[in-house]
């Protein structure tokens, strides 16, 4: 495993040296960290779904604790996690059902035969998807027929020596080279999802864009600049309008772009949001993450911008990739793909916030003399203040839009669930905690 | 005509004894003249002053009027030597008339006194402010050129000695706004004279008005004729009558009477002084007729924002080139002015007091070497040659509205001078009014709004400042010599970057601060436990117009129930409403929004800036909406937005007067 560690420190180095920006390029970059984990890892002949798990959730560790503030990496470690227990979940199923085929009298006295009868025919998503009813509240029906649920649970929580003692007879290799496989087959899925996920955003924007609709933005993203340039595509005619996104200037980038697409666009400077947004119809903006209650990490700035669009009843619209087939996570763009994140914010603005350098606002050489200027008591008289984000709170946000269609911001609670098995939440904050 | 002058000689004294100040509420039509002496005698009513322009008689009656006839019989002693002369000689007419309703002047006079003094006890107490925070304010304020600024330092040093010796700066500077108070009551008081009447005389009075309706009927001439007569008869009547002395309750009414006359005249005025609409700059015609005039050679931006199209949108930076080098050639320019319209070019002046000093400076100069070309009389030919160069001024970049106060001012003050004074005593006059305006609505003011901004500092407070406002540095300032302990958080923004330098010299005078920029606010807002704004205008719909920013600084800071302050002088109000920043801006040299200083990896849009679908927008200023003010602090106290209407309307004459 020489190399993978290797890899794992680079990826490590760059994080913590900030090379990575923006959430999509981390969340691709972990993820295709974690599938040459996983296919490296050698897996014992017990347990593999859980040597796995135990190797993923190591690295990510290291990952997570390299940059906290980049939640794109938790989220994918999270994500990772949980494709491999759908994926041990499906193959055990899947084995059990063909014990059960071949010994049906055996698991007869588990009371739901009428039920596991169609497991084989299920796919893997599907059986997936029943697995996770488990992480869920008990839904209408299975409160209604106790009997499934109760067969699920133990299937879903044993997985591991209960379903490995139960294929011993099957051929072994077969099975841990399956799983290893579809593992990394859903890893790669999940890379794709957040590689094109934008596009998914994208082809939403003539529901949401009319013509002659003046649209602002603040800094630069990827998923608002393929969302805008898809409704020009179709033909709308709208003009935007820029906040530059001081002190990092992401918004000379956007308008660059958009001008080179043949946007009418016009630049402002962050301070005239407040005069343009009466003029303006809809705020279209990326995000860094979306919390699980439905607040947004963005950009520094935004929260000005949500609430001068919330005084002028201004609709403000988030984009943000979610994730489709596989209920993979999706990562949007620079600033930029937003993650769901599984996480509910206490003092957002504070904790999950990076702060960078004051050479962004104040030039060192100009202000040197004053820099050391100290007082009685040694602490410096000057300090500078320089976050990356900001906060915006889920009532200022009117609308999600995702790969998966367009959100409350109280619905957001919902798509976590979809996407993270609740066993990797609890850890993975525990693990947090504990480093 | 003259017939009936000739038959109604009593009306005749009337007329000139009592309505020549009364012209001056509505001097601002440029009425160089005395104009209403020949008018009817029920002049109060509006249609007096319609008539007045067709008869303007020769100055002569004003004379007699102000400078022989109240002089002989005033029981006062005129204040000889006075700076304000003309003042006093008005202030004397007032009081000789005011004798007859003591509880008038009385009521004219305390409130003024009784601000003035507050003020002044309050100043006594930060003795040493004067001198740090404003010679530093001018010093940086006015870039130290090859004109001296002589002037400016004269009005700090006459503050001085107030300093010094309390009780003698409290005595000069209470004794000179009363003069200023008592003149919006000159109109009603000057027409008070008619009690002097006994009955017989009213009732003689009614009848020649009548039959002077009637003659005004009629065409006629010949009224400088009748003149001469007129003027013996006044001098006559009003020995007469001082001596006399009629009966009081008769007074009362009457001058209630007069007021009522007096309010509706001051209404019209209200009306025609209702500032005229702005030019808009997407009418082509109107734009072109001004282009023709303008001196500055401006090229219109290729790249117009839509948005904006009413509003001028210049290629910035070749005009300052171009104006140097017609520097010599430009015969009507006084350079005191074309320096002045050079610096605001250029950049140079900004900050809405700065401006407004280096203009009204400008104008001084301008005045002290005037000297009136013949055939021409001096208010007019003076007010012509001052709306010459406010448009030039405006050409060089758009007044702000403080400026347009300041301008009103001295145009009304220069239509309002006494044409009994000599050339050299009006230029005086002038002279000393503008000094007055300075001092009193700029300095004055600021030290007041200091003293009540800072009593509002606690210690442990975390105050947030954007920009670079002189007032609130001054407020700083001060509450940290008090002694107080507090941060301040300087929230800046870009293109112009002003907090840096204010940073700059609140560090140096150690002050904790903490630097940051404008999208950061809501990161820093938790802490913040007072927000204090400067202010270019505030408007009489608590709108506050200021440096583009302050709308989101004070936005955010509701939306985190942080009270906001703003710091105004009330010289900056102004009566006109406005609900958005749209309407009525200033638009500042786009390409600054494009080049980021002293960040070389910022360079997108070096190469995509002549594109014709990029705009860039560089919006000057904003409008705050009036709830998100918590107080406005202003030389008349602290107050809510919403009365700011009620300061524009009551002491505008103030303003205009002083």
């Amino acid at each position: 495993m020489p190399d993978v560690q290797a890899l794992v420190n680079e990826f490590l180095n760059k994080l913590k040296k900030r090379k990575i920006e923006g959430s999509q390029a981390t969340a691709k970059q972990t993820a295709e960290l974690l599938r040459s984990v996983i296919s490296q890892q050698r897996v014992p002949r017990t347990n593999q779904a859980g040597a796995l798990i135990d190797a993923v959730r190591a690295i990510g560790e290291q990952l997570i604790v390299a940059n906290p503030i980049e939640l794109a990496v938790g989220n994918i470690v999270r994500r990772v996690l949980h494709i491999i227990r759908e994926e041990d979940l499906s193959l055990t199923t899947a084995a059990v059902a063909e014990l059960n085929l071949s010994t049906v009298s055996d698991d007869d006295d588990d009371g739901g035969g009428g039920d596991q009868d169609d497991r084989p025919v299920l796919s893997a998503a599907a059986v997936a998807a029943a697995a996770r009813n488990t992480l869920r509240p008990p839904s209408l029906q299975m409160l209604l027929e106790g009997a499934p649920d109760f067969v699920a649970v133990p299937r879903s929580s044993s997985s591991g020596g209960d379903s490995e003692g139960k294929s011993k007879s099957m051929d072994r290799n077969s099975r841990t080279r399956k799983l290893k496989h579809d593992i990394i087959e859903a890893v790669n899925e999940l890379i794709q999802d957040i590689t094109t996920c934008h596009e998914l955003i994208a082809e939403q924007a003539v529901e949401h864009i009319h013509q002659n609709e003046v649209i602002l933005t603040l800094g630069s993203s990827k998923t608002v600049l393929e969302f805008l340039c898809a409704a020009k595509e179709k033909k709308r005619s709208f003009r935007v309008f820029v906040a530059e996104g001081a002190p990092r200037y992401q918004g000379h980038l956007l308008a660059k772009e958009l001008v080179a697409r043949g946007l009418q666009t016009t630049l402002i400077t962050d301070s005239a949001v407040f005069a343009m947004i009466s003029r303006v119809n809809m705020v279209i903006v990326g995000s860094h993450a979306v919390m699980a209650n439905g607040g947004v990490i963005a950009p520094v700035g935004m929260n000005m911008v949500a609430l001068a669009a919330q005084k002028h009843a201004v609709p403000f619209v988030v984009l943000a990739g979610s994730h489709k087939v596989i209920l993979v996570y999706i990562g949007a763009s620079t600033c930029r793909g937003p993650m769901l994140c599984p996480l509910y914010p206490h003092n957002p603005e504070v904790l999950l916030n990076e702060l960078r350098s004051p050479s962004e606002l104040l030039d060192f050489g100009e202000f040197s003399d004053c820099l050391d200027f100290g007082s009685g008591d040694g602490s410096p008289l000057l300090h500078v203040v320089n976050p990356t984000f900001d906060y915006v709170p889920p009532k200022a946000v009117s609308l999600f839009i995702t790969d998966t269609g367009g959100h409350n911001p109280s619905y957001m609670y919902r798509l976590i669930a979809d996407y993270y098995s609740a066993d990797d939440l609890v850890v993975q904050r525990r693990h947090a905690a504990g480093n | 005509m003259d017939a009936r002058r000739g038959s109604l000689p009593v009306p005749r004294v009337r007329q000139v004894g009592f309505f020549t100040p009364n012209a001056q509420p509505a001097p601002t039509r440029s009425q160089s003249g005395p104009p209403d002496s020949s008018s009817p005698p029920l002049s109060d009513s509006p249609a007096s002053n319609s008539l007045s322009p067709v008869m303007i008689p020769p100055p002569r009656h004003h004379s007699d009027n102000l400078a022989a006839a109240p002089r002989p019989t005033s029981p006062l002693p005129v204040p000889e030597p006075s700076p304000f002369r003309r003042r006093g000689a008005d202030n004397n007419n007032a009081l000789l008339v005011g004798s007859y309703n003591p509880a008038e002047t009385l009521l004219a006079m305390s409130p003024s006194s009784s601000h003035v003094g507050d003020g002044e006890s309050e100043e006594t107490m930060s003795g040493g402010w004067f001198r740090r925070s404003n010679s530093g304010k001018l010093a940086s304020s006015l870039p130290s050129g090859t004109f001296d600024f002589s002037p400016v330092q004269s009005t700090a040093e006459a503050l001085k000695p107030n300093k010094v010796q309390n009780p003698v700066g409290i005595s000069e500077v209470s004794a000179r706004p009363a003069p200023k108070e008592q003149q919006p009551e000159a109109p009603s008081s000057s027409k008070q004279p008619k009690p002097k009447l006994t009955k017989a005389e009213r009732r003689a009075l009614q009848e020649s008005q009548r039959a002077a309706k009637a003659a005004a009927k009629a065409p006629g001439g010949g009224k400088s004729v009748a003149a001469p007569e007129e003027v013996a008869t006044i001098k006559s009547v009003k020995q007469h009558q001082t001596q006399k002395k009629d009966a009081p309750q008769v007074a009362v009414s009457v001058a209630a009477s007069e007021r009522k006359g007096g309010d509706k005249s001051q209404e019209k005025e209200r009306r025609k002084d209702a500032p005229a609409p702005r030019m808009q700059f997407d009418d082509k015609s109107r734009v072109e007729k001004a282009k023709r005039r303008s001196v500055v050679d401006q090229t219109e931006a290729k790249k117009r924002v839509e948005l904006f199209r009413h509003l001028p949108q210049y290629e910035h930076g070749t005009q300052l080139a171009d104006l140097e080098s017609k520097f010599l050639q430009l015969d009507p320019m006084h350079p005191a002015i074309y320096k002045v319209g050079l610096q605001y070019l250029a950049g140079d002046i900004s900050g809405g007091n700065a401006r407004c000093i280096a203009m009204l400076q400008a104008f001084q100069q301008v005045v002290k070497d005037y000297s009136t070309p013949p055939e021409k009389t001096l208010p007019r030919d003076l007010t012509a040659k001052i709306s010459s160069y406010v448009s030039f001024f405006t050409q060089c970049r758009p007044l702000s509205m403080s400026m347009g106060n300041a301008i009103r001012f001295l145009k009304n003050r220069i239509a309002k001078l006494s044409p009994s004074l000599s050339e050299s005593e009006s230029k005086s006059s002038i002279c000393t009014d503008i000094d007055r305006f300075i001092n009193e609505k700029i300095v004055l003011a600021d030290r007041v709004i200091v003293q009540h901004a800072s009593s509002k500092v606690k210690d442990g407070d975390v105050l947030l400042v954007y920009g670079s406002s002189c007032v609130v540095e001054m407020v700083l300032l001060h509450s940290h010599e008090l002694g107080k302990q507090f941060r301040v958080i300087v929230v800046d923004s870009r293109p112009k970057l002003e907090g840096k330098a204010l940073l700059r010299r609140l560090v140096a005078k150690g002050v904790h601060c903490t630097y940051t920029h404008i999208n950061a606010v809501s990161y820093v807002m938790h802490e913040v436990t007072k927000v204090f704004l400067g202010a270019s205008s505030v408007l009489s719909n608590g709108t506050v117009y200021s440096r583009v920013g302050t709308a989101c600084v004070a936005m955010v800071a509701h939306a985190f129930r942080v009270p906001v302050i703003i710091c105004c002088e009330a010289y900056k109000f102004h009566e006109r409403v406005q609900l958005d920043s749209i309407c009525s801006n200033e638009l500042g040299d786009p390409d600054a929004i494009g080049k980021v200083p002293g960040r070389m990896d910022v360079n997108y849009l070096n190469d995509v800036s002549n594109s014709g679908n990029l705009q860039l927008l560089n919006l000057m200023y904003d409008a705050t909406p009036a709830d998100y003010v918590s107080m406005i602090v202003t030389d008349y106290g602290m107050i809510p937005p919403t009365s700011v209407p009620v300061i524009v309307r009551e002491y505008r004459r103030d303003h205009l007067l002083i």
